[in-house]
């Protein structure tokens, strides 16, 4: 049973307000693409995944970004129960995508470099644990299904 | 591996972060130690609390390391010798420190930088990183 103190709910939920879903989900979906170029294994019907500018332009990526971010905001929505939440979420990425889950991390990474360049300092050191046990909290129920 | 490219755009961040380099070095620990508190068991003896005069010096010692490596990456291994059999011999840190610490410090390059982190240069702050903490662990055993 995951426990969150008053304080990481607070942290949680303002790194949430920030969170432009479009904006925020097209660049980190970028960043994972091009620093951990074997993620583009996963998205070859998504077309030009060349570079960085490629990427950043394609349409699918940003829809596909909105996709992600919406299913963390799944996961804020039910934050004292995570893994039940994730079940089929989880299933899907095993049996049906099968992600490797080495991956959750990385994108997981790329979400928080993208989040600390938009709020910097406010960005704290404490905002940034919250924000990690969260990230942390997801991949893990992410990860159940897997076999 | 790093294009050429890559190597300059490299060489001229770390040599941006010298002038600041006690509040992004400082940075990157502190976030290490908060969002992984058993990274300080290698500091017990020592104050790393936000602001102290240790974190501040260790973590302008930490940038000032990687823009010395930074300013030659193909001589990286020879640059980072003695530090390297520091690593390996005193101060014998778990190598999955190595990847908390430098996630830390791409969070911190990011608060700093804000939009001018782009996604090239946050690739090769990764491969950097990851070829720094190589060498650093390369005497391991």
């Amino acid at each position: 049973m995951v426990v969150w103190t008053a304080e990481e709910r607070v942290a949680i939920q303002e790194v949430f307000s920030r969170l432009d879903f479009e904006s925020v989900g097209l660049e980190t979906l970028t960043r994972c693409l091009t620093v951990y170029p074997w993620t583009q294994r996963y998205f070859g019907s998504f077309g030009n995944l060349y570079s960085a500018e490629a990427i950043m332009a394609n349409p699918k990526v940003k829809a596909h970004g909105v996709v992600v971010l919406k299913g963390l905001e799944m996961a804020f929505n039910n934050m004292d129960n995570i893994k039940a939440t994730f079940a089929s979420l989880s299933e899907l990425h095993s049996e049906k995508l099968q992600v490797d889950p080495g991956n959750f991390q990385l994108l997981g990474d790329c979400l928080t470099v993208v989040i600390a360049s938009r709020m910097r300092t406010e960005f704290t050191a404490e905002i940034q644990a919250a924000w990690q046990k969260f990230l942390a909290v997801v991949i893990a129920a992410l990860r159940r299904q897997y076999y | 591996m790093l294009s050429k490219a890559e190597k300059e755009l490299l060489a001229q961040i770390w040599e941006q972060m010298l002038p600041v380099a006690e509040e992004v070095g400082s940075d990157a620990l502190l976030r290490m130690f908060t969002t992984c508190p058993k990274t300080k068991t290698y500091f017990s003896h020592l104050d790393v609390s936000a602001k102290s005069p240790y974190l501040r010096k260790h973590g302008k010692k930490i940038v000032e390391a990687l823009a010395e490596g930074a300013k030659n990456i193909s001589t990286l291994a020879s640059t980072l010798a003695p530090l390297s059999r520091f690593h390996a011999y005193q101060l014998r840190i778990h190598p999955t420190n190595f990847k908390l610490f430098n996630h830390c410090m791409l969070v911190a390059l990011a608060c700093h930088m804000g939009d001018n982190f782009t996604p090239v240069a946050h690739a090769a702050q990764d491969k950097f990183l990851s070829a720094f903490s190589a060498v650093l662990a390369e005497k391991f055993r």
